[in-house]
């Protein structure tokens, strides 16, 4: 137990943490509050206003303000969330917010509560979207709705959802919430709720608003009834649910129509026409929370887009499946496909069997997504449709997705859309840095000089070399002889077992030959320093020792893509792809290579990050990243020295904790000093000199993997 | 405790497998074997290939030997090899030689998970000449009309190591099989593990939610297979959701979050 404080050596100490000579902050006060308390909690709050000053003063020093206060009604981890929570606000949103939740405790303490019984999106979102793809029909997808939008809502492409669903008590209710909203959105899709011409009324009606109130309202009752049918599991949860949402819903006048709601065979149109003409009698109920919202604007756009777009992408599929049957087809001449749709139907219409000259066909699994989409959105595949797209009819250009240039986005205002965004490690804050990092994969412009020829015949006799000894570690079946137990007899084991035997010596079991495999099984990726200071020779070696690994690699199977990264602060971190796992090594790898060009800085955890992701992705038995540099951590906002140096240690412990083994290989000769620290006692390669580079890096590889 | 062994030749199908045709598979089967042609059955895992084979053994009242390739199978796991015994060496038969021999129907199911050294000796049986060249005996042995190759694999697996070459797959006349449509999976369905019709049409309902996430999540949606194997117990007394879990779930995938989604939507539909 450490000694209690006196208010002096508080006061010092709070002086030093906030920078009193600078920010003139009056510190006498808060001294004498802390020195109150027992030693413990002085200890306590000293550690986090430490944490909360390394990202702002200000903060740190609202907060001994109030952790006094509340220290007694909060337990610790309480007041810990709340101040690293305080410090992601600061990150996200400025100080004037993150001062907010200082101030305002009682709101986190609810807002924590939420946190505690709700389910938040972000942790429910993959199961869900798992849960959507399950149901049948179109592919869904979830996203989160707008900040401060509390209601669901779906525009028949994706699900909107709101952050944190809290209105009940357990968690486990919150989340089955969760789940019934994301029925309810799908049942709007799968059961044709916005088949009804909803918004082409809506434009010219009066009551446009009470119009689609009510439309909802008796969408909803039939929709459960087609759950119940459907779902008799879920509908159970919805009928608990529902005594808990306890909203006081008189249905008495809308009873008659219920019967007819209920009915498989009611469609939104039918609900469409009894809001019309019950219009004026009826009284919209409020709806209830799992029933979301509709937006018929954005869905009717969405639709109409679709539409279009699917009605051409059949055409096209078609064209190119009858392509295809024209491929196969043993008589020449060209065969004119008719397509229709069979005369079966599926009872629950999700699907249609599509038929060739009133054959079945087996139809690839893009047009029958196709198909099923289409059903959804007018109940019937329209003849139209199904004739094959003419020559020249669509250009298919048009209809697939762009592709965004990672350079655009600096033309706009928002810097992080599109990005990876990744946290980073606050070593004084103890903690990460939520999304910290802004980073792009961008390609190199390929150079095609002599570069590559000339570094060729500078080492000719070292890669001949390097491939006889890379070509030994290649994977090889070899017969292992002698072996307890194997395919084959092993005559020269079993003759000398023989005499032994007539010798009356003990006999040996081991008399068979067993066909070994030895499978390397290696991915690897090399992440190359390309920030300015390696300007000039180190590039040039870099260069070279990227050549001559890869021209020893391509002897091996080993699976290896190479990156390099560079960047200029948080929001412009840049990998640059010099080779990825699936390209193979050509020309315009070599040129690439060659094109490697000194940029900015060395900001090394968010690479590290993203390039362990890429190799989580990768079926290896070995993954290995080797990161080829010049120094140390160095980045323009506060990323040097140890904080730098700390985010660069903790990526890697990440990255050893997915199992992935990572090495370093440096020309800094002070490197000793951190390195260690960084990579661990053994797994870095420190070189005295430049030149040494491209000799070192292959046989370090080698040794690495043997 | 009535297990006893039987040589492989020996093993006949003596009562009737149920099997239930989707389509002419069974003409073509018996075509394909009175003209002496090797057959490939396609399709994925738990639809009913080696129940056909069964059901075909039985029909044709052939002995069946089945071979479950690993990709350790070496040829001499098939052809036959020496074992040494009292001081000499002693030839044995593998089990496509035995089949070759006794005129046995030979099934090597999964044939794409064998070594593919191990592929190609399967190819003097499966074209016209019909013989096994056994290279260590240097004897060649010609097959008798009653013997009959047959092999399987699974498509869907996408990876290019587990591909059928060319010239092997260009020997066979293929069967494709298929999950069988959804009225017919449940009569299959309630006929093997007893129960009731309706609750079979619900298992096989959420079978086809697992298989619409085939692609995006999961490697293969719940196979028939599974889907007797969580009809049976249900048959005996376990609630449907847990016997979902137990039984289908946990056999498709090992992903947390998936099962939890799996799990939802079981409980949603019982």
């Amino acid at each position: 137990m450490p000694a209690s404080l006196s208010t002096e050596d508080i006061e010092q100490k709070l002086d030093l943490l906030l920078d009193v000579e600078f920010s003139f902050l009056k510190t006498r006060h808060h001294a004498e509050t802390l020195a109150a308390l027992p030693s413990e909690k002085q200890h306590y709050l000293l550690v986090w206003i430490d944490r909360i000053a390394s990202t702002n003063i200000q903060l740190a020093y609202q907060f001994i303000d109030q952790a006094v206060a509340v220290l007694d009604e909060m337990d610790k981890n309480t007041v810990e969330d709340w101040a690293l929570y305080a410090m992601d606000t600061y990150d996200q949103a400025g100080l004037h917010k993150a001062l907010a939740v200082i101030r305002d405790v009682d709101y986190f303490i609810r807002l924590n509560h939420e946190r505690t019984y709700g389910a938040s999106y972000e942790d429910q979102a993959s199961v869900l979207l798992h849960f959507v793809h399950g149901l049948s029909g179109r592919q869904l997808k979830i996203d989160q709705s707008n900040l401060g939008q509390d209601l669901a809502w779906t525009d028949t492409e994706t699900i909107y959802l709101p952050s944190l669903i809290a209105k009940l008590d357990s968690c486990h209710d919150n989340f089955l919430l969760y789940k019934i909203t994301v029925t309810f959105l799908w049942a709007q899709v799968r059961f044709g709720t916005f088949r009804a011409p909803l918004q082409q009324i809506l434009e010219h009606h009066d009551e446009a608003e009470n119009v689609q109130q009510l439309f909802h309202t008796l969408e909803s009752i039939r929709l459960e009834a087609c759950i119940q049918r459907e779902l008799p599991g879920l509908y159970r949860d919805i009928l608990r649910i529902k005594t808990h949402l306890s909203i006081n819903k008189d249905n008495s006048v809308l009873s008659d129509l219920i019967d007819q709601l209920e009915q498989p065979q009611c469609t939104s149109q039918i609900s469409l026409e009894l809001a019309l003409t019950n219009l004026q009698h009826l009284q919209s109920c409020q709806s209830l929370y799992y029933q979301g919202m509709i937006k018929p604007e954005q869905v009717y756009q969405t639709m109409m887009d679709r539409i279009d777009k699917e009605k051409a992408l059949i055409k096209i599929s078609l064209a190119d499946l009858e392509e295809e049957l024209n491929k196969n087809k043993s008589k020449p001449g060209k065969l004119d496909a008719r397509f229709t749709k069979s005369e079966e139907e599926d009872i629950e219409r999700t699907s249609i069997e599509i038929t060739l000259d009133d054959q079945p066909i087996s139809v690839p699994e893009n047009i029958r997504t196709l198909s099923k989409s289409i059903l959804l959105d007018l109940d019937d595949i329209p003849a139209e449709y199904l004739e094959a797209a003419g020559p020249g009819e669509y250009d298919p250009e048009l209809f697939k997705p762009k592709e965004e240039d990672p350079d655009d986005v600096w033309k706009g205002t928002y810097h992080e859309e599109g990005a990876f965004l990744y946290n980073e490690w606050d070593y004084r804050r103890q903690h990460y840095r939520k999304n910290w990092c802004a980073m792009r994969e961008k390609s190199v412009t390929p150079v095609y000089d002599s570069f590559v020829s000339d570094t060729l015949n500078k080492y000719s006799g070292l890669i001949k070399h390097l491939r006889k000894t890379f070509e030994a570690m290649r994977d090889e079946n070899r017969v292992l002889k002698r072996q307890t137990d194997g395919e084959e007899v092993d005559i020269d084991a079993l003759v000398e077992a023989l005499t032994d035997s007539c010798d009356g010596s003990e006999m040996t079991d081991r008399l068979y030959t067993r066909m070994h495999k030895s499978e390397r099984n290696i991915a690897v990726v090399i992440m190359v320093d390309m920030s300015g200071s390696t300007k000039g020779w180190i590039n040039n070696a870099e260069r070279e020792s990227l050549i001559l690994l890869c021209e020893a690699l391509e002897t091996l199977d080993d699976r290896y893509a190479i990156y390099g990264f560079s960047g200029v602060a948080r929001k412009r971190c840049e990998l640059y792809t010099i080779k990825t796992f699936d390209e193979p090594y050509n020309s315009e790898i070599k040129a690439r290579i060659s094109g490697i060009q000194p940029k900015d800085y060395t900001r090394m955890g968010f690479a590290i990050r993203h390039l362990s992701k890429l190799l989580n992705e990768i079926d290896a038995r070995t993954r290995i990243l080797i990161t080829i540099s010049d120094g140390k951590p160095d980045d323009y906002d506060n990323y040097r020295g140890e904080y730098g140096i700390e985010d660069t240690r903790r990526a890697l412990i990440e990255a050893r904790r997915d199992g992935i083994h990572p090495y370093c290989i440096t020309i800094d000769e002070r490197a000793r000093d951190y390195l260690p620290h960084m990579y661990g006692p053994a797994a870095f390669t420190v070189l005295d000199d430049v030149q040494q580079l491209p000799l070192k890096v292959s046989d370090i590889y080698r040794r690495l993997t043997i | 405790m009535n297990a006893h062994t039987l040589k492989a030749e020996e093993y006949f199908i003596k009562d009737e497998p149920f099997y239930q045709a989707v389509g002419d598979e069974i003409a073509v089967f018996e075509a394909a074997y009175n003209q002496k042609l090797p057959v490939l059955l396609k399709g994925p895992t738990g639809c009913g290939k080696t129940r056909f084979m069964e059901y075909m053994a039985w029909r044709l009242k052939r002995p069946l030997i089945t071979v479950s390739c690993h990709d350790d199978l070496t040829a001499s796991d098939l052809v036959g090899r020496y074992l040494i015994s009292g001081g000499e060496t002693v030839w044995v038969d593998g089990p496509l030689a035995r089949s070759v021999r006794t005129g046995a129907i030979c099934y090597l199911d999964e044939i794409v998970e064998a070594r593919k050294d191990t592929m190609v000796v399967i190819h003097p049986l499966a074209d016209d000449r019909r013989v096994l060249p056994m290279e260590k005996l240097g004897e060649v042995l010609a097959a008798s009309s009653e013997f009959c190759l047959s092999v399987s694999y699974n498509p869907g697996y996408q990876s290019v190591l587990k591909d059928l070459k060319q010239s092997t797959r260009q020997r066979f006349v293929a069967l494709e099989f298929d999950y069988p449509d959804a009225e017919l999976e449940a009569r299959i369905i309630a006929k093997e593990a007893d129960i009731d019709l309706e609750l079979a049409g619900k298992l096989v309902k959420f079978a086809h939610m697992t298989r619409n996430l085939k692609g995006s999540g999961l490697e293969e949606g719940a196979s028939t297979r599974l889907l007797v194997h969580a009809a049976r117990l249900i048959h005996d007394g376990i609630s449907p959701v847990t016997a979902c879990h137990c039984a289908i779930a946990q056999a498709l995938t090992d992903d947390s979050e998936m099962l939890t989604a799996i799990d939802e939507l079981s409980s949603s539909l019982f």
